[in-house]
């Protein structure tokens, strides 16, 4: 079952398409990773699955029911530029925005207890917003976010601007969320962010979705049979050349007592590890290197670009 | 609509809880009653402590020893040389010296002189012209040979009683009760116009300000996420219009009591009345204070009953027709107001012409200038609470009321159009015909 299914979804403004024939589903209770290079139409989709715009065309599906505004109860989004009413009190504010998001104010307010004393900032209840600092704001509007317990929710750069004791924070609430079910669009241009929370990733470039997939299957598919080898002692002389290159293999890189070896087509890895130690070299180890999603998401943009330009 | 509400309370909340609100609406009356009283309190308090004891040189022998003027003159004719006097009148007691010549020939004019260091009042001034220009009469007509009794006879207290009235369509005479007044009801008028001016412009700035702050940190998006951009809009302009009739309606309620305690302690004078009942003649000279009562007399009797009501609908109509197009431009703006400094300066342009155009309204409220501005939905705010003081025919009031609330009920409309597409656009500076297409865009 989808919580969330995109089906040739289109938008435009003016005269701009930002997104382009955009399809692809979120199973329940996935970390689903939206990934863009700026401008890409990431923002533009995210406004239309928390219904605050629509769809051109195309159809999106909720929990298997087409998508409504009544829906947005059951969404929680924590925009890129985190917004909170300055002036207003921390518990005065969160009370609102829970409410709005169709909690009772009983409910709400118990609820709100609960998330507050859990990031020990219960004693903020009557603090103005302008007087927390940025870090202590983004703890107020996580809690904004996830309060009224959303079966979706989606975060937009939720750790910028943490520092690394309240991303840790975040983040495991994050998985604690996900554990007991709860499904997540996690947008970001952080790639290390991706590999380490995301199961399944979407890549949209243009307004254009250009991979899908999930993260592992991706990697294997964008490999580039790289493997890397430790050794001890001295290489033999063949090897030693910085730019070794036969039918076969390929030298990337070398560093101190490391090499990255690319294999190429119709060999594999035993036949680079049987032509090594055929060459007398001490291996300590070998690894398949498999590309980042840094590097996958570099070479798909840039594709896309030289294919746009030709 | 239970979100409605929660935006509306709100809005609503978190601007009557600031000090800033609180204590402009608790002084302005203050303020106010203090402007329109204080003077005429003044004078008259003045004027009671002002007792003037006058050493009176009297060469014509027209003055006898009086008192005068509630007791505020006291003539005291003396045998003393004036030089002597002048000198010496701080010394014997007096407040100044009054040196009354000798007649000659009819004496139709008399140069009285009056030496003090005091500076005088104007109406202790006349007071004192008026005590002498009496004895004259009573003096020129004994000449003339007429008792003292004959002369009092003479004297008629004149009271100009102004009644308005109308013939009306069946041929009778209809009089109208209240005291009318031109300038009483002028006033109104202004204060009126300027008042919804005013409140426009403040109100209108205060929405317009909070939709580009929530715009600019964002919190705009959190929002709409759960509720359409139109309830947000239409909930701030109620919200803060509930902030705006809280206001007014604690102003008149501490105006009232504010100008009846005055009232109060203004009428309830004994010894004015008292003085009054013993002397008549002086009854026919109100002093000060009577003027202040006889205002406050006027101004209670205007007919409120129906001039605050239509007050509080062009309010009403007004306020919601200039918000919501504030509450656009401010959309389509950034955090830099000097940006949107044109689109401000097109929204405000009508209410600047109708405060323009409120003077030649006032001086004539029936012309068709002022009946064409009325009808007119982004003047007749200012300019119908301005002319009802003169009461204009009724068909007025209600073809312009309904033209009013008809095109607020489209001006929120349209605004919610621009205002849903603006708050989600950045960086992007927005003309006046860029507003336009926005209109047009599908959701």
């Amino acid at each position: 079952m989808n919580i969330l299914q995109l089906e040739e979804v289109v938008k435009t403004y003016d005269k701009t398409v930002a997104v382009d024939h955009v399809s692809f589903s979120i199973p329940k209770g996935r970390v689903f990773g939206l990934l863009g290079p700026n401008g890409a139409g990431k923002t533009s989709l995210i406004r239309i699955i928390t219904s605050i715009t629509r769809a051109d065309s195309g159809q999106l599906f909720f929990d298997g029911e087409p998508l409504k505004s009544i829906h947005s109860e059951r969404i929680g989004y924590m925009p890129e530029e985190r917004g909170l009413y300055k002036k207003m009190k921390v518990g005065e504010q969160l009370l609102y925005l829970a409410q709005l998001k169709g909690l009772e104010y009983r409910d709400a307010r118990d609820r709100l207890r609960q998330w507050m004393t859990r990031f020990e900032i219960m004693s903020w209840w009557n603090k103005k917003v302008d007087e927390l600092s940025k870090g202590m704001q983004q703890k107020v509007q996580f809690i904004s976010t996830v309060v009224h317990e959303p079966d979706l929710l989606i975060l937009d750069e939720p750790f910028s601007g943490l520092d690394p004791i309240n991303t840790n924070l975040i983040k495991s609430e994050i998985r604690e969320l996900n554990r007991q079910g709860i499904s997540i669009i996690f947008s970001t241009h952080r790639m290390e962010q991706v590999e380490e929370m995301c199961e399944e990733i979407v890549l949209i470039n243009n307004g254009r979705n250009v991979l899908t997939g999930e993260v592992k299957e991706i990697r294997e598919r964008f490999k580039e049979n790289i493997f890397s080898i430790e050794y001890s002692g001295n290489l033999p002389v063949e090897l030693d050349a910085l730019d070794f290159e036969n039918q076969q293999f390929s030298i990337i890189s070398k560093e101190d007592h490391s090499l990255r070896i690319k294999v190429e087509q119709g060999g594999d890895s035993n036949d680079l590890l049987r032509f090594l130690i055929q060459k007398g070299v001490h291996i300590i180890s070998f690894k398949e290197v498999l590309p980042t999603i840094n590097d996958i998401f570099i070479r798909v943009v840039e594709g896309d670009k030289t294919r746009d330009e030709g | 609509m239970k979100k409605l509400w929660l935006i509306i309370q709100r809005e609503y909340i978190t601007r009557v809880r600031k000090k800033s609100f609180i204590l402009i609406t608790l002084l302005s009356p203050i303020i106010m009653v203090a402007i329109m009283t204080l003077p005429a309190l003044l004078v008259s308090f003045a004027g009671e402590d002002q007792q003037q004891s006058i050493a009176v040189v009297d060469e014509s022998g027209v003055m006898g020893d009086e008192i005068d003027n509630n007791g505020k003159l006291i003539f005291d004719v003396r045998e003393e040389p004036l030089e002597d006097l002048r000198k010496r009148y701080k010394e014997l007691g007096f407040d100044g010296v009054l040196h009354i010549p000798k007649l000659e020939g009819d004496a139709s004019t008399v140069k009285v002189t009056y030496y003090t260091e005091d500076q005088l009042s104007l109406s202790l001034e006349n007071s004192i012209e008026r005590v002498v220009a009496d004895r004259f009469e009573d003096y020129k007509m004994k000449l003339a040979g007429y008792d003292q009794e004959v002369i009092n006879s003479f004297k008629t207290k004149v009271a100009l009683q102004l009644k308005e009235q109308y013939v009306d369509e069946t041929g009778q005479l209809v009089e109208k009760e209240k005291k009318s007044s031109a300038g009483v009801a002028t006033i109104i008028g202004f204060v009126a116009g300027f008042v919804i001016y005013m409140i426009l412009i403040f109100y209108g700035a205060m929405i317009m300000r909070s939709v580009m702050e929530e715009k600019t940190n964002r919190i705009v998006e959190v929002i709409i996420s759960s509720v359409r951009p139109f309830q947000l809009m239409l909930g701030k302009i109620i919200g803060v219009s509930g902030v705006g009739l809280t206001q007014m309606l604690a102003w008149i309620i501490l105006v009232t009591v504010l100008m009846s305690v005055v009232g109060m302690f203004i009428s309830v004078d004994p010894a004015s009345m008292q003085d009054a009942m013993n002397n008549p003649m002086v009854q026919s000279q109100p002093p000060q204070m009577g003027q202040l009562e006889e205002m406050l007399d006027i101004v209670t009797s205007q007919n409120w009953g129906y001039i605050i009501p239509v007050f509080l609908i062009y309010f009403l109509g007004g306020y919601f027709i200039y918000s919501s197009m504030f509450a656009a431009v401010g959309s389509a703006m950034g955090d830099d107001l000097g940006e949107g400094q044109p689109l401000t300066f097109v929204v405000m342009l009508p209410i600047i012409l109708s405060i323009i155009m409120i003077s030649p309204v006032i001086e004539n409220p029936n012309s068709s200038l002022a009946v064409w501005l009325s009808m007119i939905p982004l003047t007749s705010p200012v300019i119908m609470p301005a002319r009802v003081a003169f009461e204009p025919p009724l068909w007025q009031f209600l073809v312009s009321a309904v033209i009013l609330l008809a095109s607020a009920v489209l001006f929120v409309w349209l605004s919610g159009r621009i205002y849903r597409v603006g708050i989600l656009l950045y960086g992007k500076k927005a003309s006046l015909k860029e507003l336009g297409k926005w209109m047009f865009y599908k959701d």
